[in-house]
């Protein structure tokens, strides 16, 4: 029965924290005592037009929280939670639910429909509640607007919450219908026009099928392109907003309509409210991510072929959206630079002249020269800033060879802006545009780098003056730095940066330590900047980074010793630490991977292994992973001496494993171990049981974001790799895991793409444990722990292949996984193998690849396999040459290839093996004559069929039978044998 | 001011953090380095040919003495034992490498299923050899172990030039035979590519992969600074008439020297293997009938043996066989030591069966054979100069066991009923 809760939900919005907790603490043991009676009485709050508001809203709210959240795992639970619970009052939830619709209060309305497309989002799948869409439109004849606009908010959300393929397409027609009739000119209320434009905006991705219909299509824009007009600012930015959604889910339907939209947006630029103008800019942006994805398409599928046809909408329309952009540059706003989430007319239009740019690439230089030639000098700053942010925002996209000569011109007069221009916009912009000139016009990639030996020292002298600017100015200055040294990362020994190595170091670290180092980025730009600069070095500069490594250690010490601070303080110190740690990462990698300074290096590593650890202390998520990183990059460099400092990194490490909440960390972590297997290789065999143990329970658990589970396959294969056979004992658990996974994946129908990465990402790391375990225990007597397995493998292998849904990792690390198999298991699967249809198929198919990489691993597979097959096929050639010309048939006898019973029945299936046994023939020949030291007889075609059906009829079971036997016994009877030939 | 809509980056802000950036770079060297150390296992132990550095000096002549040791220590042939193989170093390389090649035995019968069951090619006269690349060179060695040259080439690993993809340690070991007069190497069979072991593959397969890949790599393009020798893939015929004819008498771009036999269906093993088998005439090799120390053909056949422990005189067969014998004070007087490889003369040119034994009857020592020589004659060599002597196997005995071999499948069959 329905409790009275307005007060408690009164008191959990009081101001008396006391008071609050006391509620909430209330409210959760209602919850906790009878869940169906508290959901009641919460609707029945809800729907109570009697009721305060507040308590209303949060009665609303409270129910939406009770059936769905974030988290995936717990978003199921709360929708199986909904579901079993008893029709009755389901039912009667739901019908306060709809009452509410015609309660006076809007907020009350609102928030019901948002708990009704919640309700909506778990039931319509499971084909429940399939009256409400019916009942939901029934009310749009209804006359009161509020109830009109409550419906059509309801019908909105409810599309945003369930998939278009829950509601079949009558009913998609009929919401379709009535949202556009709300949406019409002729709609006297603008509550109920706003609340169906936004509806439309949700519903959109229901109107597949009447986008297809050029009627349905042309009325459903036309009232979209109406509302764009509407007095109602909100409605026209609403409007505007569907005008992006279908530019991009609709952009192959909107050739008819482009001129119409180009008048309609150009006039909303120009003239409109800035929220309305901002949509008219996105959705030339959004025509531009279209046009640049089919593009690349072209490019990159060697069939030249893309899904959706190009329009080339931008290049028709270039000529006059080109000018309505460069009108918007000039309205910057005064202080735009100082706020990092700033967002306007004149920032959107320069990121949409951008995105123009890479869309046309050559095309759109002349026609933005004339406005930097015409306002570059101008005496307003807005006009030199627009010009030189124009010039920035052009630089990716056209081909080096348009732009090297402008830039060859304007690089001096940037470097002098930079310097001199009164105006912080200006420099701020210029500097921004220093570092775009050097991302895109300088480096390995380009043919022709516009920096030279003579201009870079220039270049450096002016970026390292313009770091004791203002904040802003120095960030921008610190961004182009950092875009000047990556050119520079794959030079070597001649990088013109050298004789400046210690000047940059000074400069940067003075700018960290800058009182207003925390405005702008600055400190971070300045030590990303530390990090690209130590990227580059090289033999002859890497000294100079070793005395940066005492500087570095010193403030990390210094943060880790910091005592009772405020919590604003705290968050800096954080920040300043994960710097830190990410610089200290950097150094390590860079001074590990050259040789001459790998010695030197390590005589830091005690110290930084201990700064390290006591990072740890440190209760910040963003710490813990860049110190992860650092250490995972110091194992590496630090190899198989690492192992000493694993007694005490152990218990972080495992502490990184258990971090659900923080599942980046987690992430990084399980990364770590694979660094460390490769450091310590069997070393890491006393820590394995707790690491294999925390990676198992991981994987069961259903509350560890999905993205952490492929690496933690990986990392078995790492684990497997490192240990060998070790492993054996983790079998038991891998083994099931990875099965029930890996049928997971191979039946995964993947709806979209993000789900289809996700897949197969999980392959892969599936892939790379099967690898891992194989490898590890090749040559060793337990392979035998292994053949079970093999049949699973290459069913896992074949499901997938017949799938046609793998990416090209996934590919390769299947094609590893079959060489694998064949070379760690060899006789034993290699009739398995041959049966197998990607064993043939897929690594044909892979020998012609574009990919070396494919290529390379589709050789390994097919090498490895022809191995196993010919050596399964000729085992007793192996043995009988073994006698005849070698020393050990009794190692060659024992050995694990031959102790398997079922290699009889797998026998005479391979075709191979008959030819087999007339090489074994040929050996026995030698055999004998060695033995009897006789004259080589004839090599008699005759005696040799006469023996051969002996050999067939004879040696077979001999052999199979002697298995059981026992080695000792095999000697005996094959000497026995000889004699008899 | 408003925030710019979730998916749109302003422009002016970075595209991706640092941060980011040392995250990503930490994954894609955890992803590099798991590739790295499954490529590692994949051919390290599956490898029978793993290698360690070699030190930059190594003498290329050793002492006479420590020749023998090696081919005293031949029991070990078979024993491929890639951890040990990867701890060698220095002269155990040579060793070690002076036990691997495959070495045919001389035809002195024909086999049954020639056409169906075998490949012929004329051999190139000339060096035979393993040619190893790796780490940035090529060093191909002689029967003995010894090196003939250090070079760059386009083989995997050959050069110090970036190569496209691979570890540079993973090596390849091509079976060559570098004839002097086009400065080739003629390659006649491939034993490791790029670090994987084509050791347990059969023939077929090994010539199959011979030739796709050799291509692949430019090895077999012109000499140039970065490719000293040009690796030629020698034409490989299906032993029925037509190939046989072909091998025998067709124009190749090379001297021949008799024809080589491989059986499709034969792994390569290392050391003396019926399996693989050469066969020469006057018409094709200039070399039928071996030559003395001078180069001169003796007058009677001569033979290079071992001297045992027990004054037997040996073939280079696994296991031995004793084809006569010194006596203590012959050894004595021409200071000979265990394991010398002896130059002797066959007086009685009649072999006999002695006690099911071949015994050549009174041999007559010739003298030491030079350093350079690592092994005594196979005795199928010995049958094989004997038989060239006296009654030569002809080509035309070839032709008719593949004649034969065809028409006589079905009594085959029928032969195998009765049996039965």
């Amino acid at each position: 029965m329905a409790l009275e809760v307005t007060q408690v939900l009164l008191y959990a919005q009081s101001i008396d924290a006391a008071t609050r907790n006391h509620a909430e603490e209330s409210l959760k043991q209602i919850q906790e005592q009878n869940l169906p009676a508290f959901l009641l009485s919460l609707s029945a709050e809800l729907a109570n037009n009697n009721k305060p508001i507040e308590s209303r809203k949060l009665a609303g709210l409270i129910l939406k929280n009770a059936l769905d959240a974030k988290e995936l795992h717990r978003k199921n639970d709360l929708a199986q939670r909904w579901l079993s619970l008893d029709l009755a009052t389901k039912t009667q939830i739901k019908t306060s639910l709809l009452q509410t619709f015609s309660s006076p209060v809007s907020d009350a309305r609102s928030t019901a429909a948002q708990v009704i497309a919640k309700v909506a989002g778990i039931e319509l799948p499971h084909n429940q509640w399939p009256e409400l869409i019916g009942s939901l439109l029934s009310n749009i004849h209804q006359v009161e607007t509020h109830v009109k606009q409550a419906t059509l908010e309801t019908l909105g959300y409810v599309c945003e919450e369930v998939d278009p393929q829950v509601v079949d397409q009558e009913q998609v027609n009929r919401i379709l219908t009535a949202v556009v009739q709300g949406m019409n000119a002729t709609e006297t209320s603008s509550d109920v026009r706003l609340a169906a434009t936004r509806a439309l905006y949700n519903a959109l991705g229901f109107a597949q099928a009447n986008f297809t219909n050029d009627m349905e299509r042309d009325y459903i824009m036309r009232v979209v392109c109406e509302a764009t007009q509407s007095s109602d600012v909100k409605i026209r930015q609403a409007a505007f907003e569907c005008l992006v959604a279908i530019s991009s889910t609709y952009y192959e339907k909107l050739a008819p309509y482009m001129q119409d939209i180009f008048n309609i947006t150009s006039k909303a630029v120009r003239e409109d409210e800035e929220p309305v103008a901002l949509q008219a800019i996105e959705f030339w942006s959004s025509i531009c991510d279209e046009e640049i994805d089919i593009l690349d398409d072209y490019r990159s599928e060697y069939t030249g072929d893309s899904d959706v046809p190009c329009f080339y909408f931008i290049k028709q329309a270039l000529p006059a959206l080109v000018p309505m952009l460069l009108e918007t540059l000039l309205k910057q706003e005064e202080d735009q630079d100082q706020d990092e989430g700033a967002w306007n007319i004149a920032m959107a239009g320069g990121t949409c002249l951008g995105l123009v740019a890479r869309t046309v690439g050559d095309e759109i230089v002349p026609l933005v020269m004339p406005f930097i030639e015409e306002n570059i000098s101008k005496p307003d700053w807005r006009g030199r800033e627009a010009a030189t942010y124009a010039f920035g925002s052009i630089l990716d996209g056209p081909s080096p060879g348009k732009l090297a000569p402008i830039v060859n011109v304007a690089l001096n007069f940037m470097l002098a802006a930079l310097s001199r221009d009164p105006n912080n916009h200006v420099k701020d912009t210029t500097a921004w545009t220093l570092g775009r000139i050097f991302e895109f016009l300088h480096g390995a990639a380009v043919e022709t780098s516009v920096i030279t030996q003579e201009n870079c020292q220039q270049i450096l002298t002016v970026l390292l003056q313009s770091m004791k600017d203002v904040p802003n100015v120095a960030e921008k200055a610190c961004g182009a730095l950092y875009f000047l040294a990556q050119g520079y990362e794959d030079e070597g020994s001649v990088s013109p940066l050298t004789p400046f190595f210690q000047d940059i170091f000074q400069m940067l670290l003075f700018v960290t330590h800058r009182e207003d180092a925390t405005e702008s980025n600055l400190r971070t730009s300045a030590y990303e900047a530390l990090n690209e600069v130590v990227r580059c070095s090289n033999d002859e500069t890497a000294p100079i980074v070793m005395q940066l490594i005492p500087v570095i250690m010193l403030e990390l010490h210094q943060t880790v010793e910091a005592q009772k601070l405020t919590s604003d303080e705290r968050d800096k110190q954080n920040d300043l630490q994960g710097l830190l740690c990410g610089c200290l990462q950097v150094i390590i990698q860079k001074m590990g991977s050259i040789e001459g300074s790998k010695y030197a290096f390590m005589q830091y590593a005690d110290q930084i292994m201990d700064l390290l650890l006591k990072v740890f202390a440190s209760r910040n998520a963003t710490v813990h992973e860049e110190a992860m990183l650092a250490i995972g990059a110091l194992a590496y460099t630090a190899g198989p001496n690492f192992a000493k400092y694993m007694p005490q990194f152990y218990q972080y490490l495992e502490m990184g494993l258990q971090n659900f909440e923080e599942y980046q960390i987690c992430a990084i972590t399980v990364g770590v171990v694979g660094d460390l297997c490769r450091a310590l290789e069997d070393k890491i065999l006393p820590y394995c049981d707790g690491i294999m143990t925390q990676l198992l329970k991981n994987l069961s658990s259903n509350q560890l974001h999905r993205s952490v589970k492929p690496p933690i396959f990986s990392c078995f294969g790492d684990i497997a790799l490192a240990i060998g056979e070790n492993f054996e004992k983790y079998l038991v658990y891998a083994m099931p895991m990875l099965q029930s996974a890996a049928e997971l994946s191979a039946h995964a129908v993947s709806q979209d793409d993000e789900m289809l990465e996700y897949t197969n990402q999980l392959r892969n790391g599936i892939l790379e444990a099967y690898s891992g375990i194989l490898q590890g225990f090749k040559s060793s007597p337990k392979t035998q722990a292994l053949v079970p397995y093999a049949a699973h493998v290459l069913q896992f292998i074949d499901t997938m292949y017949g799938g046609r849904e793998m990416d090209d990792a996934v590919m390769k690390s299947a094609l590893g996984v079959l060489g694998d198999l064949a070379d760690t298991l060899g006789s034993h699967v290699g009739p398995l193998i041959s049966q197998s249809s990607s064993s043939k198929d897929l690594i044909e198919e892979c020998m012609v690849y574009d990919d070396p990489l494919i290529r390379e691993s589709a050789e390994w597979a097919k090498l490895a396999i022809n191995r196993a097959v010919s050596a399964f096929a000729s085992i007793p050639c192996c043995v009988w040459s073994g006698l005849g010309s070698h020393h050990q048939p009794y190692q060659v006898l024992t050995s694990p290839s031959l102790n398997d019973p079922t290699n009889k029945q797998q026998g005479h299936l391979n075709a191979n093996i008959v030819s087999a046994y007339a090489s074994c023939w040929l050996s026995l020949i030698n055999i004998r004559n060695k033995w009897s030291g006789s004259v080589i007889s004839k090599w008699s075609l005759l005696i040799a069929l006469r023996h051969l059906k002996v050999l067939l009829f004879w040696v077979v079971p001999c052999f199979f039978a002697l298995f059981h036997i026992g080695s000792t016994g095999i000697v005996v009877v094959s000497l026995l044998f000889v004699y008899f030939v | 001011m408003a925030p710019p809509p979730d998916h749109r980056r302003p422009i002016k802000r970075a595209a991706i953090s640092d941060q980011q950036r040392r995250r990503e770079v930490a994954l894609r060297l955890q992803a590099d380095r798991r590739s790295d150390a499954q490529n590692r296992a994949r051919q390290l132990a599956s490898s029978v040919l793993s290698l360690g550095p070699e030190p930059a000096t190594e003498p290329e002549v050793e002492p006479e003495q420590e020749m023998s040791e090696a081919s005293g220590q031949l029991a070990g042939r078979s024993d491929f034992d890639p951890v040990r193989a990867a701890r060698l170093r220095g002269p155990e390389v040579r060793k070690w490498f002076a036990r691997q090649l495959m070495l045919p035995e001389w035809m002195v019968d024909v086999p049954p299923s020639l056409d169906r069951d075998w490949y012929v090619f004329p051999r190139p006269s000339g060096k035979r050899c393993f040619v190893v690349s790796s780490n940035g060179t090529t060093i191909s060695r002689l029967r003995n172990g010894s090196i003939l040259h250090r070079f760059p080439s386009n083989l995997p690993n050959g050069a110090r030039a970036k190569d496209v993809s691979g570890p540079a340690s993973s090596y390849s070991i091509l079976d060559c035979i570098f004839h002097e007069p086009d400065e080739t190497y003629y390659v006649i069979d491939m034993v490791c590519w790029r670090g994987y072991s084509l050791y347990d593959c059969t023939a077929e397969f090994r010539f199959f992969w011979l030739n796709s890949k050799l291509s692949e790599t430019g090895a077999s393009d012109p000499p140039s600074q970065y490719h000293r020798y040009r690796f030629n893939v020698v034409q490989i015929y299906e032993c029925n008439l037509a190939g046989l004819q072909a091998s025998y008498s067709g124009q190749v771009p090379y001297v021949k020297d008799g024809l080589l036999f491989f059986n499709k269906h034969a792994h390569y093993q290392a050391g003396n293997t019926p399996l693989a088998l050469v066969w020469k005439d006057n018409v094709c090799s200039q070399y039928v009938l071996d030559t003395d120390s001078k180069g001169q053909i003796p007058s009677q056949q001569q033979v290079v043996l071992e001297l045992q422990n027990d004054g037997n005189l040996t073939t280079s067969d696994d296991p031995p066989v004793a084809l006569g014998s010194l006596s203590r004070d012959l050894i004595a007087q021409s200071g000979l030591r265990v394991g010398n490889l002896v130059r002797v003369a066959i007086k009685d040119e009649r072999m006999r069966l002695v006690d099911g034994k071949l015994d050549l009857g009174e041999l007559q020592l010739v003298g030491k054979t030079n350093h350079s020589r690592a092994f005594a004659d196979t005795y199928s060599k010995v049958l094989f100069q004997h038989a060239a002597r006296h009654a030569p196997l002809r080509i035309e005995d070839l032709v008719a066991s593949i004649q034969s071999n065809s028409s006589m499948d079905n009594s085959q069959a029928l032969d195998v009923e009765m049996e039965g």
